[in-house]
């Protein structure tokens, strides 16, 4: 089946000042590969500061004017240019960002729901999105500060839904929410998914993560460095030292830190930036690491766990 | 990478400006002489290539004359941005650091002063401290200080309020080491810069306080009185005597606003992303 | 409601303080003047012209024996029975003095006003809303310049142009000279005020258009300008949907904020072209310390400016949902 979406070697880097007078390109994304086939909920998990939202934006074509993308993007298995992004944006192509900030404080609900859209057709397919997610007509009359967490959620999940689209980037749908309406607001982007479209969530969480997502890409230090099946993990069929050391730190796993920090970005040279925290690491990691197809899932380590098959 | 950023550029336009101003400030303390020199052969010659600026009803070289005044905007407005600046800084930081009815003096104090009119602020000052020099300097250092205090105030605040501020003061360390280390070094570019963008307000002030004849003295060649003065003239066709001295402290103000605008912007935190 | 009225009457007390403290701070200030009201500025020749009970009357006003704070207790007393005192130069009392200038300033600045808010919240969103472009560097030169220029200077300099040279306007004024007042009219006015509402125009839009530039400029950084965006809306609609609806709260502010800029400039483009508005009557009693009519034009200039300020926080609550349906709830 044709993949939805594909990125191939992603870098987006900023142009600014470093001392002085003295402009650097600071790469803030560097090689960022995954796919998204349709019906299907790809996570990409990392842990704060390691650039996750610029994806979503490099993806929409909304990142800031300072920025530079490198890297070949395909949707539906044509190229996705900045003009084609600009075409596909809010239709094929949607983002659920993190939360109420995202809607404009001074517009009632609905008119956003519609944007600026006078016609009957775009009221019909708000109040229809709307209704699946429980919330009624009168929520349309709201300005965004009388939502609850929970509820401001679910306007912008309805933004998505109301447009059918083959794409959706969830971009940490869930933080400030209890663990039950979270697990909720996670069920609705499977739905989203079993209706045929693409679903990339990023989060920071690996653990919600697991309970929706049927592949994981995981991010460090603007790279992906694994790619795997939901599944592999309750099967410990774990690739990179990181995806391990991510594994064990969650709680039912033994609650293991990582000592250490993530490098951020330019901080980072030409080796694996995981390599100072790693236990597997060797002199050969200073050098380039490639990213390859290794048991069932593509990982970028050059002393990767299991075997080759 | 990029050779000719905007950085680059913006530290060189400072230099360049500096060194406009700084040699506009000498010429008119040297020409003050040839300020004050009548010649009655040479009366109300228009702009020609002996006197750039024109001569007025007296024969005096009105280039010597508008130099001599932006030296002497040039000094007053740095005495008074300086002091006025000054005034911000203890009264900004006192009101944040000591709150409750210190802040809420000052908050009303700021209130009052931005509530009257600026130049009628700077008129009753002026009448307060006799008119001339002293009442020139007094009106305008003591009527710009609010809108800084009150940037000061909120930086204070908002520093205090930071994490490691208030880690460091749980961990114990003095508050004169707190003010030092972690307050002075965030506080002095914001203190700077408006400082430096008072110049501006504050030799125009200067000049409209003077030209309204509550400022200097109609004998001193300021660029108000020279003005004030122009105004009688203009109607007989002598527009030079108030177009090029005016010009000139447009271009003076507008140099001092400049310095102020890159400073401004390369102290602004966001502004590496540029 | 009750909300609203509890911080309503909150902010008129407010404001009756602060107007109280502009009194009493500005008499201050005048009793401090080392200039004697009664010899050095009232001049020898209006003291002589002034019959024997005028002259105990001032000093009695002005009571050089009394303390300071006995006078002005007087004063406001006076004040609050609404007498503010007679002008020395205009031998009127203070208050009609103040209520023929206001009359004529009140033409000017609120053109002024207007056309300076329009045209600075206009430059400012298109400043900010293309910023780094052609349009934000051209209205930052262009602000940067006029906010540099005193009022005064343009003021003469459009004198120069269209009264000198070209001869399309009068000098100055506010009505042709030697014309009987009763001939005057409302021609003649506005065509005596075009040049000072234009200079006093100009000398606003800088400051407003800077400030609504910045605050634009953010708003087209905010989260909700990124999902708009996202969700596909054109930078038009963006601008006209988001943009101004978020930018109107900040202009509120702004434009009552002007009103202290305009009065001021005000003060020195009446006095270029010899307008008779409250102004040109603030210089000349400064100048003939005719403290009673400065005190008073202090006053009512503060009262304007606090005024300006109480509308803009009522405005906000009108226009911001989060105060107006807060409110209703709460």
């Amino acid at each position: 089946m044709e993949p939805i979406l594909e990125v191939k070697e992603l870098s987006i880097s900023f142009t600014q000042y470093s001392r002085g007078t003295m402009q650097t390109e600071l790469p803030v994304i560097r090689s960022l590969s995954l796919t998204v086939a349709p019906g299907q909920v790809v996570a990409v998990v990392g842990s704060s500061g390691s650039g996750k939202s610029l994806l979503a934006h490099g993806i929409l074509g909304i990142l800031p004017y300072n920025s530079h993308r490198a890297g070949e993007l395909f949707f539906l298995g044509q190229p996705l240019t900045q003009e084609r992004m600009e075409q596909v944006r809010g239709k094929e192509m949607v983002l659920v960002p993190q939360g109420v900030t995202y809607l404009d404080p001074l517009m009632q609900v609905g008119p956003q729901l519609w944007k600026g859209s006078r016609d009957g057709t775009h009221r019909k397919r708000s109040r229809t999105a709307l209704a699946r997610y429980g919330l009624g007509e009168e929520v349309e009359g709201l300005y965004p500060f009388e939502l609850s967490g929970g509820m401001a959620r679910r306007v912008l999940i309805a933004t998505a839904a109301m447009e059918q689209p083959r794409l959706v980037i969830a971009d940490e749908p869930t933080p400030g929410l209890d663990a039950r309406s979270a697990r909720r607001v996670l069920g609705h982007f499977r739905e989203l998914a079993e209706g045929g479209a693409g679903v990339l969530l990023i989060t920071h969480d690996l653990e919600l993560a697991l309970t929706i997502a049927h592949r994981v890409a995981v991010f460090y230090a603007g790279e992906t460095v694994e790619e795997a099946e939901a599944s592999d993990f309750a099967e410990g069929r774990l690739r990179h030292p990181y995806t391990r050391a991510l594994w064990n730190a969650l709680p039912q796993n033994g609650f293991t830190p990582i000592p250490g920090t993530q490098p951020g970005p330019g901080e980072v040279g030409e080796g694996c930036p995981f390599a100072p925290r790693c236990p597997r690491q060797g002199p050969e990691c200073l050098g380039k690491v490639p990213y390859m197809e290794w048991n069932g899932g593509r990982v970028r380590c050059l002393h990767p766990e299991g075997e080759t098959v | 990478m990029n050779h000719w950023n905007g950085r680059k550029r913006a530290v060189i336009l400072l230099a360049a400006a500096l060194l406009v101003l700084c040699g506009v400030a000498a010429a008119g303390a040297l020409a003050a002489d040839q300020a004050a020199a009548t010649d009655f052969t040479r009366k109300n010659l228009a702009p020609s290539p002996a006197f750039l600026f024109g001569t007025d009803w007296m024969g005096r070289d009105m280039l010597a004359r508008t130099l001599t005044g932006l030296s002497l905007s040039i000094r007053i407005g740095l005495l008074t941005a300086a002091v006025s600046a000054l005034i911000a800084l203890c009264l900004g930081t006192l009101s944040a650091t000591l709150g409750g009815w210190a802040d809420g003096a000052v908050s009303w104090c700021i209130d009052l002063v931005m509530g009257i009119p600026h130049i009628l602020l700077v008129m009753l000052l002026s009448l307060a401290f006799g008119k001339g020099f002293a009442g020139v300097v007094a009106g305008v250092a003591l009527s710009h200080w609010p809108s800084l205090a009150r940037v000061i105030r909120g930086e204070v605040l908002q520093l205090k309020g930071a994490v490691y501020v208030q880690t460091a003061e749980k961990l114990g360390v003095s508050r004169l080491r707190i003010a030092r280390r972690h307050l002075l070094p965030h506080l002095l570019p914001q203190f700077f810069v408006g400082l430096v963008l008072q110049f501006p307000h504050a030799i125009l002030h200067e000049a409209s306080i003077t030209f309204l004849g509550f400022g200097l003295s109609p004998e001193q060649p300021a660029i108000g009185v020279i003005l004030s003065e122009s105004m009688k003239y203009l109607t007989t066709g002598k527009w030079w005597l108030a177009v090029f001295p005016g010009l000139s402290l447009v271009g003076v103000v507008l140099l001092f606003a400049a310095i102020g605008e890159q400073l401004r912007r390369m102290w602004h935190p966001a502004s590496v992303h540029q | 409601m009750k909300h609203r009225l509890i911080f309503t009457s909150k902010k008129l007390l407010r404001m009756a303080l602060l107007l109280l403290g502009v009194s009493l701070a500005a008499f201050l200030l005048m009793c401090a003047s080392p200039l004697d009201p009664l010899q050095t500025n009232v001049g020898q020749a209006a003291l002589g012209t002034m019959s024997q009970e005028q002259l105990d009357q001032l000093e009695d006003y002005w009571g050089v024996n009394d303390p300071p704070l006995q006078r002005y207790l007087g004063w406001l007393g006076d004040f609050i029975r609404g007498d503010m005192g007679t002008s020395l130069l205009y031998r009127q009392p203070v208050g009609q003095v103040i209520g023929q200038r206001l009359q004529n300033s009140l033409w000017l600045m609120a053109f002024a006003w207007v056309v300076s808010g329009v045209l600075g919240l206009t430059l400012g969103v298109l400043a900010g809303a293309n910023r780094g472009k052609l349009v934000d560097k051209a209205v930052r030169g262009y602000c940067l310049l006029l906010s540099s220029t005193p009022a005064f200077w343009l003021g003469l300099v459009l004198l120069v142009v269209f009264a000198v040279w070209l001869g399309w306007l009068p000098i100055g004024l506010s009505v042709p000279i030697g014309m009987d007042a009763a001939s005057v009219t409302l021609s003649h006015r506005l065509y005596h005020a075009i040049l000072p509402a234009l200079t006093l125009s100009f000398t606003g839009v800088a400051g407003i258009a800077m400030h609504t530039r910045e605050k634009m400029a953010d708003i087209m950084e905010s989260d909700y300008v990124l999902f708009a965006r996202a969700r596909g809306e054109s930078a038009r609609s963006i601008v006209l949907r988001h943009g101004l609806r978020n930018v109107i709260l900040p202009a509120i502010t702004l434009q009552f904020a002007s009103i202290s800029e305009i009065f001021g400039g005000s003060v020195l483009v009446e006095q270029v072209f010899s307008y008779p508005g409250l102004g040109q009557a603030a210089v000349n009693a400064g100048l003939g310390s005719d403290l009673p009519l400065l005190l008073g034009i202090t006053v009512v200039s503060a009262a304007i400016v606090f005024g300006g300020n109480f509308i803009a926080d009522l405005l906000y609550g009108v226009v911001d949902p989060r105060i107006r349906r807060g409110a209703a709830r709460g």
